[in-house]
């Protein structure tokens, strides 16, 4: 069982993708930005969702790194993967 | 042969702290590791089909319903914030309110479902359809009138079915692991404060579809 710590604050990090959630669908419809720069904000925020959601709701947090690393493992093969299919016309 | 001997007479090992997770949840997080490379896979092509597709995607806000949708990322982002709820109430063992969170994330889980199943059935009579448009329809128009792209609709339809249907289907698994453990764990009185494994491995779960729902929400919808 895991070790006893004080629960995290749950509904505030609710209240923080309530939030952030708001903020990408302004982002996306209401404000006049380029196209690019708002590709890069939204995955930003979306990534920083994410984020929030690990951490927090499914502790890693509180984890051990020997724990952690298997989520992170296959992260920069999907990232090699994209890259590396997106590229296939120049090699 | 003395070799194995040798490795007989070795004495065991020290103990080590490892991962410090019990068996069920270090099993969960192997199947998310998998999971993870399951969806990169889905997102991976649908990235890399957007970059190379012949022309403009769709617009967003065009042919999905945002309004939704957005309403149905609130929902999922709710549920998981009842199921870490369930989680907290078990590990104070608190019974009751383990059953009231659990019910709450399974209403909210199949709430998901339904409005999924609602926004398919919609853009298909509106005519988006996992191969394109259907002609004569709605959407058909909008083609031939040059408010959606003729090239890349077919791209569209096939990606957007691919990922938001198995989402969908991992959804659906999980209101049914969790209505399972509701009928036949929790209200039989299972878990305690001593022990809690399925709640918190299926939790684990549960927020890995919400975590993924954000991605997708924001790569499918809004972009």
């Amino acid at each position: 069982m895991e070790t006893a710590h004080k629960h995290p604050r749950y509904l505030l990090i609710w209240l923080y993708l309530a939030l952030l959630t708001a903020a990408e669908l302004t982002l996306a419809f209401e404000l006049p930005i380029s196209r690019n720069l708002k590709l890069v904000i939204l995955m930003v925020l979306a990534v920083w969702k994410a984020l929030l959601v690990a951490m927090f709701f499914m502790h890693l947090k509180f984890e051990r790194w020997n724990l952690r690393i298997l989520f992170i493992i296959p992260i920069p093969l999907a990232v090699i993967f994209i890259f590396a299919a997106i590229t296939e016309k120049i090699w | 042969m003395t070799h194995a001997t040798a490795s007989l007479m070795r004495p065991p090992f020290p103990a080590e702290r490892g991962v410090d997770a019990h068996n069920l949840k270090l099993g969960m997080w192997v199947f998310l590791a998998s999971e993870v490379m399951f969806f990169t896979a889905l997102i991976g092509s649908y990235v890399i089909l957007r970059f190379g597709a012949p022309g403009e995607w769709a617009k967003p806000g065009v042919v999905l319903n945002i309004p939704v949708t957005a309403f149905n990322t609130f929902l999922l982002i709710c549920s998981s914030v009842s199921m870490v709820k369930a989680f907290a109430a078990i590990s104070d063992g608190d019974q009751k309110m383990l059953k009231v969170w659990l019910l709450v994330t399974i209403i909210g889980g199949a709430m998901f479902v339904g409005i999924q199943a609602y926004e398919y059935t919609h853009l298909i009579h509106r005519g988006f359809l996992p191969s394109g448009v259907r002609e004569g329809s709605e959407l058909a128009e909008l083609v031939a009138n040059g408010t959606l792209p003729a090239a890349t609709m077919g791209l569209y339809g096939s990606t957007f079915y691919a990922m938001t249907g198995f989402h969908g289907f991992h959804v659906t698994c999980g209101v049914v692991a969790m209505a399972y453990l509701y009928l036949f764990r929790v209200r039989r009185g299972k878990y305690s404060q001593q022990d809690y494994r399925g709640i918190e491995a299926v939790g684990l779960y549960w927020h890995f579809v919400d975590l993924v729902w954000i991605i997708l929400f924001t790569i499918v919808y809004l972009i």
